[in-house]
């Protein structure tokens, strides 16, 4: 078992290239975070990014910029705050979660669309992907996009990468839209009764004029908690949650959350969740309104520690690693027309049931050619999305 | 010209037991045959193009697209998707051997949630009608070409379409959910949902803005969001393009995101005023349309900041709406320029690159300078904000001399735009009309990777063919 870290792109896609030719798969990693994620890679060999690293293009009046894969996400958000501008998608850092030590790269982030709270309003991590260049899985560097906002110019495969895990190219480099950081964070609070009339609250913040970018339900010991965010300048921050405050008075009395930016970090990073080390964790999606019957669902089949983000369609669920509530996670999105990920779980679950919903037939042989084409000889990540 | 294949003789041929095959897989009022019925569909907005296809049908039902497909599949049929046909590339220009399958019939609102925040809609479904069936409630569909009114979602979907507005709500991929997707096979797979990103390969992403060349569209999931309170223009003119450019920057670097924020040289000043009578500035080399949004006070608060920032850059005039209808009115000019150039010259070509912003003053100025050498005239309208530019180059389309050097100044602008480090189209797609310019921004070895993308979805080529990527290089294809 050795890891590779080029120091250049070219270097890079010679290890591919050295790969494929030999039929020999490549672990892909950044700074490794989340090597724990779906299922384990089986591949004798590790190739990391994590030498290809810098920013290589910032133009802040361009809303644009651009660093290699293996670049800390810190530095890019301390590049940006700089120019008081921010990663759109909110990227959690998952240190905690997965028990790694070094922060998230650009190239991993990207590769798994990981995105927090502000998804909700502002999008995905891969909707702000202008342009990626990467290597494909014989060795060939290829780019798609570019550097500018609007680009429709053939094929979209940085949005086909981005979500990826690594499975269908290698990025090297990133272009990726940035926007102004909010001046001011304010922040609603109101204790809800279940999870129903918590929904129904957050889904009234999301359907008011004031452009809610963080709605999130904390079910905790002592309570149900709906929580709101505002960002914008100072006056129409305030301005906004007095507004807010009165919409939602028939779900309650809202309270005004001091210093809210840790909270915001916390529920970002699933702190709430409070998943203990041997616990598996699970995410799913669904429409918000579905929060609810979920919910009741999991807590009906094993004791489910749960988080709820994007007002109510994001749930994070902890709890035994078992098939029994693997398949409980599973069956509850299906019934609300969802879709789910096993998140973090010992490679015994992993490995023993599916981490991803199936795809239907004819969209299953529409991905095994597509893989075929950007992964010839199946040498990227094998077994990290599917058996 | 942009050369198109050869038909294939052998279907040209069985014309008429196609027909009446397909007669036979649809309802009688759902497939056109005779040459005057066939000619409405002849061309897109790229009027200079027209070819009139083997047959048109028109489905009502996601199953009836399917046997349409199935069938075209199983006898090598090419099939050309269309919606409303307003696109600008050529991407629904028809082919003499091709089955045009036009989804304007499938123009139902399936279902409307606003817990949600999602409606799901038929293909044939227009831009503007889904913000319609919403706006009672104080809903809208954000992405919003200047087409609307006539548009289809599929379209959109297909073109990846943006508006206006896009600078903070997003191009139509960021406001998706899910599509209804039917394989050239025939096979119908539901891609995402009524919930926001789907674990898996991001389908959704790669099939949006594919221009028909994977499958068809045929019922589409969009985000719905809730209008802001209100919303407001002003209007800032400048003494120079380099100073109009430098204050987009520093609005823009001021941390404040306009709406929208719209750029007119001054060829395009003149005829939007000429057409609209809205008071714009004669005397200016450039204008700017800024438009924020909010409470009447956060428009105020925006507005006085905006022009604090303009005020440093000597405008020689600026105009803050005070109400709802001046702010229509600074508008007014804006939305009739497609119509005001074609007031002025008998036909125009619309162009769509997009630049880095900081470029435009060099950009605009090598435009001039090609406007001189070709003998056209050419106005520029900008989404100064994301650097999407539309040059208009005015031709006459009597003369084939004429149409030639526009065609010609075009492809020059365009791959300008690709030298300072912008990309070929920004929203109106390739189409036809930018495929042979594909070599100027792609290798050899990136188109031949997106082109085997393209044959894991269809492999023998019908979908769209001639369209998006150059006919070198393609086996399936014979030039
Ligand atoms: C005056 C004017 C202004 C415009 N302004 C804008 C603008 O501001 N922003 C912008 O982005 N565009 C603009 N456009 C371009 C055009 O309106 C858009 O590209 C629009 O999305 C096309 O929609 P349509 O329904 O007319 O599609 P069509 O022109 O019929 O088709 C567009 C493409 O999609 C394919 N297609 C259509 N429907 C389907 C389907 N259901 N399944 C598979 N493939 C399909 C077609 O084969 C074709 O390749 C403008 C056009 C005009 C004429």
């Amino acid at each position: 078992m050795s890891t590779f870290s080029p120091d250049t792109e070219e270097a890079l896609a010679g290890e591919v290239a050295r790969a494929h030719a030999a039929r020999e798969p490549l672990a892909i990693e950044g700074h490794g975070t989340k090597r724990a994620m779906l299922r384990p890679v089986q591949a004798a060999h590790t190739l990391s990014t994590r030498n290809l690293t810098g920013i290589t293009l910032y133009r802040p009046t361009e809303l644009m910029i651009r660093a290699r894969a293996g670049t800390p996400i810190p530095e890019i958000e301390a590049a940006l705050a700089e120019n008081g501008q921010q990663l759109i998608a909110e990227p959690p850092d998952l240190r905690a979660l997965f028990g790694t030590e070094e922060p998230a790269t650009l190239g991993g982030v990207v590769s798994t669309n990981l995105s927090g709270p502000r998804r909700i309003m502002w999008g995905a991590m891969r909707d702000h992907v202008l342009g990626i260049r990467a290597v494909a899985g014989d060795g060939e560097i290829f780019r798609s996009g570019g550097r500018v906002l609007k680009n429709v110019t053939g094929l979209d495969l940085c949005k086909l990468l981005s979500g990826a895990h690594g499975t269908l190219g290698v990025l090297t480099e990133v272009a990726l839209k940035v926007l102004p950081a909010g001046e001011a964070t304010g922040t609603l609070s109101i204790r809800v009764k279940d999870v129903a009339s918590g929904a129904a609250a957050l889904s009234a913040a999301l359907g008011s004029p004031y452009g809610v970018s963080g709605a999130a339900l904390l079910l905790e010991a002592d309570g149900i908690t709906a929580l709101a965010r505002i960002e914008d300048f100072a006056e129409s921050v305030t301005y906004r949650l007095g507004r807010l405050r009165e919409e939602l008075a028939a779900h309650g009395e809202a309270r005004l959350v001091e210093d809210p930016r840790p909270l915001w970090r916390s529920i970002r990073d699933a702190e709430p969740l409070g998943a203990a080390p041997e616990d598996a964790v699970w995410r799913i999606s669904v429409a918000p309104s579905q929060a609810a019957q979920v919910v009741a669902s999991l807590q009906g089949a094993f004791a489910a520690k749960l988080m709820l983000d994007w007002g109510g369609g994001l749930i994070w669920i902890a709890g035994p690693a078992t098939t029994q509530a693997h398949g409980a996670v599973m069956q509850a999105a299906a019934a609300a027309g969802g879709s789910f990920t096993l998140f973090r779980a010992p490679a015994a679950l992993a490995t023993g049931v599916p981490v991803l919903p199936e795809e239907p037939l004819p969209l299953a042989a529409i991905a095994r050619r597509v893989k075929a084409v950007l992964d010839p000889a199946g040498v990227l990540n094998p077994g990290r999305m599917r058996a | 010209m942009i050369s198109l294949p050869a038909p294939k003789p052998e279907i040209l041929a069985r014309r008429d037991t196609i027909l009446a095959d397909l007669a036979r897989l649809l309802p009688e009022d759902a497939v056109i045959g005779e040459p005057l019925r066939l000619r409405p569909y002849e061309t897109d907005g790229l009027a200079a193009y027209r070819q009139i296809p083997l047959a048109v049908v028109l489905p009502r039902t996601t199953e009836e697209v399917a046997a349409v497909l199935r069938y075209c599949n199983a006898n090598g049929i090419r099939v050309v998707p269309r919606g409303a046909g307003t696109s600008l590339s050529g991407g629904a220009l028809p082919l003499a051997d091709a089955v045009v399958i036009g989804l304007m019939r499938m123009n139902v609102i399936r279902e409307i949630n606003y817990e949600d925040r999602y409606a799901i809609v038929g293909a044939g479904v227009t831009n503007i009608g889904i913000t319609n069936a919403v706006a009672d409630d104080g809903f809208f569909y954000a992405p919003d070409p200047s087409s609307q009114l006539a548009c289809m979602i599929g379209g959109n979907v297909m073109m990846n379409s943006g508006g206006a507005h896009c600078l903070k709500y997003g191009v139509t991929a960021n406001n998706l959910l899910g599509l209804t997707f039917v394989t050239i096979e025939g096979e119908v797979i539901e891609i995402g949902g009524r919930h926001l990103d789907s674990a898996g390969y991001d389908w959704l992403g790669l099939i949006t803005g594919s221009e028909g060349q994977l499958g068809m569209v045929t019922e589409v999931t969009v985000r719905i969001l809730r209008g802001p309170e209100g919303a407001r223009a002003m209007l800032a003119a400048f003494s120079s393009v380099e100073v109009a450019g430098a204050a987009v920057d520093a609005i823009i670097g001021s941390g404040i995101i306009p709406v929208a924020l719209e750029f007119m040289d001054r060829p395009c000043i003149h005829a939007c005023e000429a057409f609209a009578h809205a008071g714009y500035p004669l005397d200016a080399e450039a204008m700017l349309i800024i438009e924020v949004e909010g409470s009447i006070a956060e428009q105020d608060m925006l507005l006085d900041r905006i022009r604090g920032i303009c005020a440093r850059f000597e405008p020689t005039s600026m105009k803050v709406a005070e109400s709802a209808d001046q702010s229509a009115a600074i508008w007014k000019g804006r939305k009739g320029a497609f119509g005001a150039v074609g007031r002025i010259s008998p036909d125009y070509l619309c162009m769509d690159g997009t630049i880095p912003t900081g470029e435009l003053p060099h950009v605009l100025k090598r435009i001039s300078e090609m406007s001189v050498q070709y003998g056209l005239q050419v106005a520029n309208v900008f989404h100064a904000g994301d650097g999407n530019l539309h040059p208009l180059i005015m031709f006459d389309a009597n003369d084939a001399d004429s149409f030639r050097r526009a065609e010609a100044f075009g492809a020059d602008i365009l791959t300008l735009c690709v030298e300072v480090g912008g990309c070929l189209t920004g929203e109106h797609g390739v189409g036809v009309e930018k495929r042979d310019l594909m070599t100027k921004q792609f290798t050899g070895a990136e188109l031949s990777l997106q082109r085997a993308v393209k044959s894991a979805f269809d492999p023998e080529w019908l979908l769209n063919t001639a369209k998006v990527f150059p006919l070198e290089d393609n086996p399936k294809i014979a030039a």
